[in-house]
C-alpha cells in the first residue's frame, strides 16, 4: 500500500524540482539580459575558441576515416625488396615463393613509381591498375588521370597527355577519364596506365615490379602470414593495411597537434580572459546574492542559478560553435586551416570531405569547453553564497 | 512569539577591529504586534533584525521562534525559514534591477517551485492592494522610491509569512509617502502579521499603531516603552 505513495511523493518531487530548474533558467536569462555586453563577449569568445578546436577535430576526424576508407580498398599486404634500407624493385619469381604460404588467396606484382615533370615542377604518381575492373581499365594509349593532374597540365577527358621519358623519348597517352573530386584525396597526382606503357616509359625489364601485394584468406592470420614470410625474404619488407592506416593516422594527428600547439597561445589567452570575465563578481552581482539569499533561496538554488548561466553560455557556445565549424569543414572545404591540415603540394587536392560527426571528439570538445567553463562561473558564486545574507541589511 | 536569550554578536572576533554589536540581549516579541527597534546608527538594531531574521547567526546565545531554537539551525532550514516565516523591506529596497516589478515580487517564491499562473496571479493581487498595479510590467530601475518601496512590500509578502521585518523603511521617503507606509503596516498587522521595524525617524516610533519601542545603544537594550493598549 505505500508504494503507490511513494512513487506518488517521488513524482511530485521529481516535478517540483524540475518547475524549481524552470524559474530559475527563466530568472538566469532574465539575469544575462541585464550583463549582454558582458555576456556577448564571453560568448563570441567561446564561439571562436570552439569553432576552431571544432574545425580542427572535425576536419582531422573526417580526412582520417576519408582515408580508411579508401584504404579498405588497398592490398591487404605489401612486399616490398630493400637493399641498403632503400626500396627496389622486386622480381617477379618471389610471386610463387609466396603463394604458397598457407593462407595466402592471391600474390599480385604491383606497378607504380613517381615521375616529376620539370614542366610544372610537380610529381606524379605512375600506376598500373591492379586490376582491370570496368572504371580503371586501361589499354596501351590510354590513361586515366587525377583531378590535379588535369588541372596543372590543362587537359581534359578525351585530350591527350605528353610525358617526357628518362630516356627523352615523348610518350603520347589519350585521356580515357579524369577522376572526379571525392576521391582526389588519394589520386589527386594518379596517372594510371598500362603495364606495356608503364614498362616502356621507365625501360622495366618484364620480370621485375615495384612491389608485390597479397591477398589474405583471414584477415586475422595476417600476422602469421607476416611472419612466415618473412622467414622466406629476411630483407624484405612487409607492409599491411593497418600499417598504413596507422601512417595516416600520424601524419594527421601530427598535423592536428602541430596546428593546435601553434593556435594554444592564443587559445589559452582567449580562455583566460573569458574565465577571468566569467568568474569575476561586480558588487552588483554580490548583492543580487545576498538579496536572493535573504529572501529565501537556498545556496544551492544560488548555485544551480548560476550553474544554468554558466552552462547556457557555454552550451550555446558549444553548439553554434560546432554548427560553424561542420560548415566551415565540410561546405567550405576548411578554407582557414587546409595549408596546416592537408599539407603542402604543386598539385593541390581540392577534394569536399564527406559529412560525418565523431562521437568522442565531440564529446573530448565539450569535455575541455563546457565543463571548465561552467566551473569557473560556478566557483566564486560558491563562495558568495556561503555567505551570511546580512550585508544586504547594511 | 519570537525570544532571544543572552545574545551576544561580535563581528571580526579575535581581530583588532573586532566589534560587540550586541551584548546580552534578553528579549520577548510577541506575536500581532508592532516593535520597532530606535536608536543612533552603531547601536545594534540592524544586527539585531538580521539575528532575528535568519539573515545570520549570533556569536552567543540562543534564539527561539515558536518556542523552537533557530540560532543553530543549518544554512538550508535557515533559508526555509527566511522563506516561510519572514518577509523582508530592505532600507534600499534591494530590487533586482533589470527585471520587471511583477518578477521581483515573485523572487521568493520560486524555490517553493508554485504553478506559476496562480504565482503570477497572486503577485498581481498584491501590487493591486498596495495600488500599483500598473507598474508590473516595468522595469524596476524606473520606479520612484514610494513605489519601489510598495514594490518591496508586496515582495515581502508574497510568500504569505507571519512577520514582516524592515529596516530603516521610510529614510528614504519624505512625509507623504512615509504616512502612506504606515497605512501598510497598519492594515498588515489587522491581517494578523507580526511587525519588527528598525528607525530612526519620529514619524514611525511615534505612531499611534506602534505597540513597542525599543531604545538601544551600544549593542544594549536601554529603554523599553509598551503602549498598554492599541486602538
Amino acid at each position: 500500500m505505500t508504494e503507490p505513495n511513494n512513487s506518488y511523493q517521488a513524482g511530485l518531487l521529481s516535478r517540483l524540482g524540475a518547475a524549481k530548474q524552470l524559474y530559475l533558467i527563466d530568472f538566469t536569462l532574465g539575469a544575462m539580459k541585464r550583463r549582454t555586453g558582458r555576456n556577448v563577449m564571453l560568448f563570441s569568445v567561446y564561439l571562436a575558441i570552439i569553432f576552431i578546436l571544432g574545425s580542427v577535430m572535425l576536419f582531422s576526424h573526417a580526412i582520417r576515416r576519408e582515408a580508411a576508407i579508401l584504404l579498405e580498398n588497398s592490398p591487404e599486404l605489401l612486399v616490398q625488396k630493400l637493399r641498403m634500407g632503400r626500396h627496389e624493385l622486386i622480381e617477379g619469381t618471389r610471386l610463387e615463393v609466396l603463394r604458397k604460404i598457407r593462407g595466402v588467396r592471391q600474390a599480385q606484382g604491383r606497378l607504380w613509381g613517381y615521375f616529376y615533370d620539370q614542366a610544372n615542377g610537380a610529381n606524379y604518381t605512375l600506376m598500373v591498375p591492379r586490376e582491370q575492373s570496368k572504371t580503371t581499365a586501361v589499354k596501351p594509349g590510354e590513361t586515366i588521370i587525377g583531378e590535379g593532374v588535369a588541372r596543372t597540365k590543362g587537359i581534359k577527358q578525351g585530350g591527350y597527355l605528353f610525358l617526357l621519358s628518362e630516356t627523352g623519348k615523348l610518350m603520347k597517352l589519350k585521356v580515357k577519364q579524369v577522376f572526379s573530386n571525392q576521391s582526389a584525396l588519394t589520386n589527386t597526382d594518379l596517372i594510371l596506365l598500362s603495364e606495356p606503357d608503364y614498362r616502356r616509359f621507365f625501360v622495366l625489364p618484364p620480370d621485375l615490379y615495384t612491389d608485390l601485394s597479397l591477398t589474405i584468406r583471414n584477415k586475422r592470420e595476417i600476422d602469421k602470414i607476416v611472419e612466415k614470410a618473412a622467414k622466406l625474404m629476411p630483407q624484405a619488407r612487409f607492409i599491411t593495411r593497418r600499417d598504413i592506416l596507422r601512417t595516416y593516422e600520424s601524419i594527421f594527428s601530427w598535423r592536428e597537434g602541430l596546428l593546435l600547439a601553434l593556435l594554444g597561445g592564443s587559445l589559452i589567452a582567449f580562455t583566460i580572459l573569458s574565465f577571468d570575465k566569467a568568474s569575476g563578481m561586480s558588487a552588483e552581482e554580490r548583492r543580487e546574492i545576498g538579496v536572493l539569499k535573504a529572501v529565501g533561496w537556498e545556496t544551492s538554488d544560488v548555485i544551480a542559478m548560476k550553474f544554468w548561466e554558466g552552462a547556457l553560455v557555454s552550451i550555446g557556445a558549444f553548439v553554434f560553435g560546432v554548427a560553424l565549424a561542420y560548415a566551415h569543414v565540410f561546405f567550405f572545404s576548411a578554407g582557414l586551416l587546409e595549408p596546416v591540415l592537408k599539407g603542402w603540394a604543386v598539385i593541390y587536392p581540392s577534394f569536399t570531405l564527406t559529412p560525418s560527426l565523431g562521437g568522442i571528439q565531440l564529446a573530448t570538445l565539450a569535455f575541455f569547453t563546457i565543463i571548465p567553463y561552467t566551473a569557473a562561473t560556478i566557483i566564486p558564486i560558491w563562495r558568495a553564497a556561503t555567505t551570511d545574507p546580512d550585508e544586504v541589511m547594511r | 512569539m519570537i525570544e532571544l536569550k543572552k545574545v551576544f554578536k561580535q563581528y571580526h572576533e579575535g581581530r583588532i577591529n573586532e566589534v560587540r554589536a550586541l551584548v546580552n540581549i534578553n528579549l520577548t516579541l510577541k506575536k500581532d504586534c508592532i516593535t520597532v527597534f530606535k536608536g543612533p546608527s552603531g547601536s545594534g538594531k540592524t544586527t539585531l533584525l538580521t539575528l532575528i531574521g535568519g539573515l545570520s547567526k549570533p556569536s552567543s546565545g540562543r534564539i527561539l521562534l515558536d518556542g523552537e531554537i533557530i540560532s543553530n539551525l543549518p544554512e538550508k532550514f535557515l533559508a526555509a525559514l527566511r522563506r516561510e516565516h519572514f518577509g523582508f523591506v530592505f532600507q534600499r529596497f534591494n530590487l533586482i534591477r533589470g527585471i520587471s516589478v511583477l518578477e521581483n515580487v515573485m523572487l521568493p517564491a520560486y524555490p517553493m517551485a508554485p504553478a506559476h499562473a496562480p504565482l503570477r496571479q497572486k503577485a498581481k493581487d498584491l501590487l493591486e492592494r498596495l495600488h500599483i498595479p500598473e507598474k508590473a510590467d516595468m522595469p524596476v530601475d524606473v520606479l520612484s522610491g514610494g513605489e519601489a518601496q510598495r514594490v518591496a512590500i508586496a515582495r515581502a509578502l508574497i510568500n504569505d509569512p507571519d512577520t514582516i521585518i524592515a529596516d530603516e523603511p521610510t529614510a528614504n521617503l519624505d512625509s507623504r509617502l512615509a504616512v502612506q507606509f504606515l497605512q501598510i503596516i497598519e492594515q498588515l498587522r489587522k491581517d494578523g502579521k507580526t511587525i519588527i521595524m528598525t528607525s530612526h525617524d519620529p514619524r514611525i516610533w511615534q505612531a499611534r499603531i506602534v505597540d513597542r519601542v525599543i531604545d538601544m545603544e551600544d549593542g544594549h537594550i536601554v529603554e523599553e516603552n509598551e503602549k498598554v493598549a492599541n486602538p
